[in-house]
């Protein structure tokens, strides 16, 4: 970490959004983490796909769990709303404040020991309720903050740093989301910002559950030889299925798309992705497929990148549960809470 | 793009664009990190290794290096200043200690030893090369017209801007170790000095004399009560010229005119103009100058042309102009030009201020000396050797008016050449510039130089007050900065010097680097041409004079890390964030030989803190 905060002087050529803000007005505070973790360059992504968004810093909430990858939301978006829960339950206090308030956007912070060990069971029923939210799992394969010790998305026969094997199965957080109901399942690479922005800004402007995996390299306990989650490892097993462009609602797609090999899908907000197929045969709207291309890849020793499944029809949990378009905020106090002689006639029809 | 030769010193050079911008090259980051530490004495040494009177240039250095430093591109709450580098020249030299016996000696053993060398004229570039030469045991005698040592700085630049004091100080500083001065010595004829004195080497150092004359009606019949502005400065300086009329007509806009003005104000004239013939883009006097003319409530009026002088009973009362109207474009530029009418402002005197000129009357035309067309000699711009061998120009007389900085530059040049041509070797294969690299790292996130961004914006200068000031001619009018204030401008420099070194095959592209760095300089993409990888840069690409630094292919991608210089603050964040150590902040040293590198002396060595 460094001592010293980031000085607040600037490039004076930096682009201005919508809003007439720089992309240095969604940065947080100087991050703690060791240099050269790749939690770090999701900050970055997250920092730069806001700005592009053009949301004001303050339309966000950021949550997060406990680890290294639950530190970083202190570190982006500065001006936004934030809660930091305890180990794993960041999914129940997101679904709790989206339930409250429909109107911001949710990004959870969460990593593959806070996801998938210790908050596995609230992780699963935030994709099941489909909650209108980003989640990113910062995956190093470690409890990073902890001291390294093999996370459950470790692979069998990744070496930690003083030689052990991994023996038990990992989990892989697509095949989860796939199985268990989100509606936007990606995945990506800290260390490749092109593919990472524009998957946050389609998450983002998703409705529902938008899960992103992102391998996020440990420099300190998990970037050596015969790890699995190293940088140069994932650099050489790293394969693009699909490659999605992010096109705001104010842009006209550009001609360059061939039809046939790009498949343009709308989003609630009028924005699009545009998906270009690397792989000819790959359908990112079939979920069934999805998983067995998932499995197919995993077992050739590739790590398969980029959206993964997105279903834009599926109902996300205020659809589900018929809830107020109004967040709760902007709903009169006596609406909101009726008083005693409602509350009686309530009871009177129950009894 | 190919990847960036760094060993070039050039390349690294060109990063400090303070030291870059100074004609002489000083180590500015240097003297301002020892004026930090308050050693004065070698802030005052390590400028004067360069640019020979830091005591005199701390005060009137027309300083190309503020424009260029790049604290002044940044934008913080708004738009940044430059670091006041000038100022701090002045605290080291306000400062210091006795240096004297710091200097070095006169080595009669030395390889100048039996060599006579001569200067014309005692201004600054004369005095650089017997600086520069002394040491090696040359015998250097200047010969000077006028009956003191000094040339322009003393004779026109004004003593409210630069008092008699630190000039007699630091000419006394070369003059004292063995210099003959001769003063009242005009040489009157070039050929009896190269034919019968007897000099191993000469160096024409006479500067632009004479002051350019304004042909139109009423100039003759007037001339009792119009004036040349440097003649009249040199006049005031020594006495001969001790009041003026009470309404002043100031004509041209240039240095020399705000010095003209000022002077007048402090004479007894209560209502100067200084009358431009172009808009205020156009002036040519520095900003400051005209700041500080303008805080004495001298009135600038643009777009007037001088026509003729009024005279009532043959005596001068005032000078017609016509109103000028120009037509300027998008870029800047005088599309059309119109006269609207005539306008006449009643005067008592007038001082021309319209530029300067070589003279060069004492120099016969058969002695292969080449002249162009202009009547100027023609001078090597790199040796400053004229076309007769031994000869050497510079200062003023070599390309015409400049400055103070330029003409000891030129010094310390002539000075490689003349010790060269005395040893017999060619003047054109020169030592090359040469550099030293030393890491800054101390320890964890620790450096030897204050590395954090310090947001504070630039401090005035406290001058004495508007009635003040006027009670004398020699009052000088900068009081030059506090120690205390001086410690808060030192902090605002970016030290440029400490580079950012890069070392590709460390680089796992993890992108720390990139997300941290405050101004966005730092891109990792795929290589391309210059053109093409300046449009795809993190941040835009503004300003195409200053280098991007472009390594070789990144062990991992092949992609490349390319870094646009313009704008770094050299904050070392990058090299904090790396976890490889593929950045580092590294201490460069510019080694810019002098006549005594060239004999072999080595160069002295910088301190990092
Ligand atoms: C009014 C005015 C203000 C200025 N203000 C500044 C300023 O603030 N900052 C700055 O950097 N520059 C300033 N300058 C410019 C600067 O003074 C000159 O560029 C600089 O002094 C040139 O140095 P030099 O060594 O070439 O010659 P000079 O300083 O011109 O010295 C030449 C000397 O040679 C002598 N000489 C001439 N002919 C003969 C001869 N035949 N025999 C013997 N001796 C001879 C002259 O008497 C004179 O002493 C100013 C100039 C003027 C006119
Ligand atoms: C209830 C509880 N149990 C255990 C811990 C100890 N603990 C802190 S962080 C962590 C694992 C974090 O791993 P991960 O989510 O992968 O984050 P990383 O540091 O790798 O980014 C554990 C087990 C805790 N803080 N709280
Ligand atoms: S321990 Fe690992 S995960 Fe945690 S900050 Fe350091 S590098 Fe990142
Ligand atoms: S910031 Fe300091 S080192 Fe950089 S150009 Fe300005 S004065 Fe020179
Ligand atoms: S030192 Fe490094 S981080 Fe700081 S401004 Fe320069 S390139 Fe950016
Ligand atoms: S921080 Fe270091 S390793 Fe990471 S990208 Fe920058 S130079 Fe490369
Ligand atoms: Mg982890």
């Amino acid at each position: 970490m460094s001592f010293m905060k980031k000085p607040t002087v600037r490039h004076p050529g930096l682009p201005r959004n919508d809003l007439g803000l720089t992309v240095r007005d969604y940065e947080g505070g100087m991050s703690t983490l060791c240099a050269g973790c790749g939690h770090d360059a999701i900050t970055g992504a997250i920092v730069q796909a806001a700005h592009e968004l053009s949301i004001p810093p303050h339309g966000f909430a950021k949550l997060s769990g406990i680890g290294c990858s639950s530190k970083t939301p202190a570190y982006f978006l500065g001006a936004s709303h934030g809660f930091n829960s305890c180990h794993g339950r960041m999914p129940s206090v997101a679904t709790g404040a989206n339930a409250a308030n429909r109107d911001l956007h949710y990004i959870g912070v969460s990593g593959d020991g806070d996801s998938l060990s210790i908050g596995f069971g609230q992780f699963a029923h935030a994709m099941r309720r489909n909650v209108n939210m980003l989640y990113l799992v910062e995956n190093n394969g470690v409890y990073g903050l902890t001291k390294g010790q093999f996370s459950a998305s470790a692979d069998i026969g990744s070496t930690a740093k003083k030689g052990e094997e991994n023996l038990q199965p990992p989990i892989d957080p697509c095949q989860a989301a796939l199985t268990l109901g989100a509606s936007f399942v990606a995945r990506s690479f800290s260390g490749d910002k092109e593919q990472l922005v524009p998957l946050l800004k389609a998450g983002l402007q998703h409705r529902g559950f938008g899960m992103i995996d992102i391998i996020s390299p440990c420099v300190t306990f998990n970037d050596h030889e015969g790890s699995t989650k190293s940088y140069s490892y994932s650099r050489q097993h790293f394969h693009k299925a699909i490659s999605a462009d992010f096109v705001p609602p104010s842009e006209t797609i550009k001609a360059q798309y061939s039809e046939g090999a790009s498949m343009p899908i709308e989003l609630h907000d009028g924005s699009k992705i545009i998906l270009r197929k690397v792989d000819g045969a790959y359908d990112p709207t079939d979920k069934a497929a999805a998983a067995i291309y998932l499995r197919e890849r995993q077992s050739a020793g590739e790590i398969t990148t980029g959206l993964l499944y997105i279903n834009e029809a599926q109902q996300e949990m205020h659809d589900l549960a018929g809830s107020s378009d109004t967040p709760m905020n902007q709903i009169p106090y006596e609406r909101l809470n009726p008083g005693s002689d409602m509350l009686k006639k309530i009871q009177s029809r129950m009894r | 793009m190919r990847p960036t030769d760094t060993s070039d010193p050039q390349y690294y050079h060109k990063v400090v664009d303070c030291q870059w911008g100074c004609p002489a090259h000083t180590d500015v980051p240097g003297y301002i990190r020892l004026i930090a530490q308050a050693k004065f004495t070698d802030a005052y040494m390590l400028n004067r290794q360069s640019n020979v009177f830091p005591g005199i240039l701390g005060r009137v250095c027309d300083r190309p290096c503020e424009p260029a430093c790049r604290r002044g591109r940044l934008e913080a709450d708004g738009e940044e200043e430059p670091v006041a580098i000038c100022r701090l020249k002045r605290v080291a030299a306000d400062n210091r200690d006795e240096v004297r016996h710091l200097l070095k000696q006169p080595d009669k053993s030395g390889p100048g030893r039996g060599k006579k060398i001569a200067c014309v004229g005692a201004g600054p570039a004369s005095l650089t090369v017997a600086n520069d030469l002394l040491p090696l045991g040359y015998d250097i005698t200047i010969f000077e017209a006028l009956n003191v040592g000094g040339g322009l700085m003393r004779s026109n630049i004004p003593s409210f801007r630069l008092p008699v004091e630190v000039i007699n100080d630091e000419i006394g500083m070369i003059v004292e170790r063995g210099v003959t001065l001769k003063c009242n010595h005009p040489i009157n004829s070039m050929k009896s000095l190269l034919e019968d004195e007897g000099f191993d080497a000469v160096f024409v150092g006479t500067g632009a004399p004479k002051g350019k004359n304004l042909s139109i009606p009423g100039r003759e019949e007037a001339r009792a009560n119009i004036h040349i502005g440097i003649e009249w400065l040199e006049s005031v300086a020594f006495d001969h010229i001790e009041k003026i009329g009470k309404n002043v007509l100031i004509i041209g806009v240039g240095n020399t005119a705000m010095d003209c003005c000022r002077t007048s104000l402090r004479l007894g004239a209560d209502n100067v103009k200084v009358m431009a013939r172009k808009p205020r883009a156009f002036f040519k006097a520095s900003a400051w100058e005209l700041d500080d003319a303008e805080e004495e409530n001298v009135e600038i009026i643009i777009n007037r042309s001088p026509k003729a002088f009024v005279l009532e009973d043959g005596k001068l009362v005032g000078m017609t102009f016509e109103e000028m109207e120009y037509d300027v474009d998008a870029e800047g530029n005088i599309t059309d030009t119109r006269v609207a009418g005539d306008v006449t402002y009643p005067c008592d005197d007038v001082i021309l201020a319209i530029g300067q000129d070589n003279a060069f009357p004492w120099i016969e035309r058969d002695l292969g000396i080449e002249f162009d067309k202009w009547e100027v000699p023609v001078v090597d711009k790199v040796s400053y050797e004229s076309t007769r061998p031994g000869l050497f120009f510079g200062g003023d007389a070599a390309f015409g008016p400049l400055n103070i900085i330029w003409a000891v530059e030129h010094g310390h040049q002539a000075g490689i050449s003349i010790h060269k041509y005395c040893q017999g070797e060619s003047v054109s294969e020169r030592m090359p510039k040469g550099m030293t690299l030393e890491s800054a790292k101390m320890g964890i996130h620790e450096w030897s130089y204050s590395n954090d961004y310090d947001d504070a914006d630039r401090l005035l200068v406290p001058h004495v007050g508007l009635k003040d000031r006027f009670k004398k001619l020699n009052i000088e009018v900068e009081l030059g900065f506090t120690a205390e204030q001086a410690a808060e401008e030192v902090e605002r420099c970016l030290n440029c010097d400490i580079q950012t070194v890069f070392t590709e095959k460390l680089c796992i592209e993890c992108d720390a680097c990139i997300d941290v760095c405050p101004v966005d300089c730092l891109t990792i993409t795929t290589n391309g041409d210059e053109a093409d990888l300046r449009g795809r840069l993190s941040a835009p690409a503004i300003n195409p004079e200053e280098d991007l630094l472009v390594s070789d292919s990144l062990p991992q991608t092949g992609r490349v890390m390319v870094k646009d210089e313009d704008l770094c603050v050299h904050c070392g964040l990058c090299a904090e964030r790396c976890p490889t150590a593929a950045w580092d902040m590294q201490k460069f040293t510019l080694e810019k030989p002098h006549a005594v590198n060239e004999a072999g002396a080595p160069f002295q060595k910088q301190e990092v803190a």
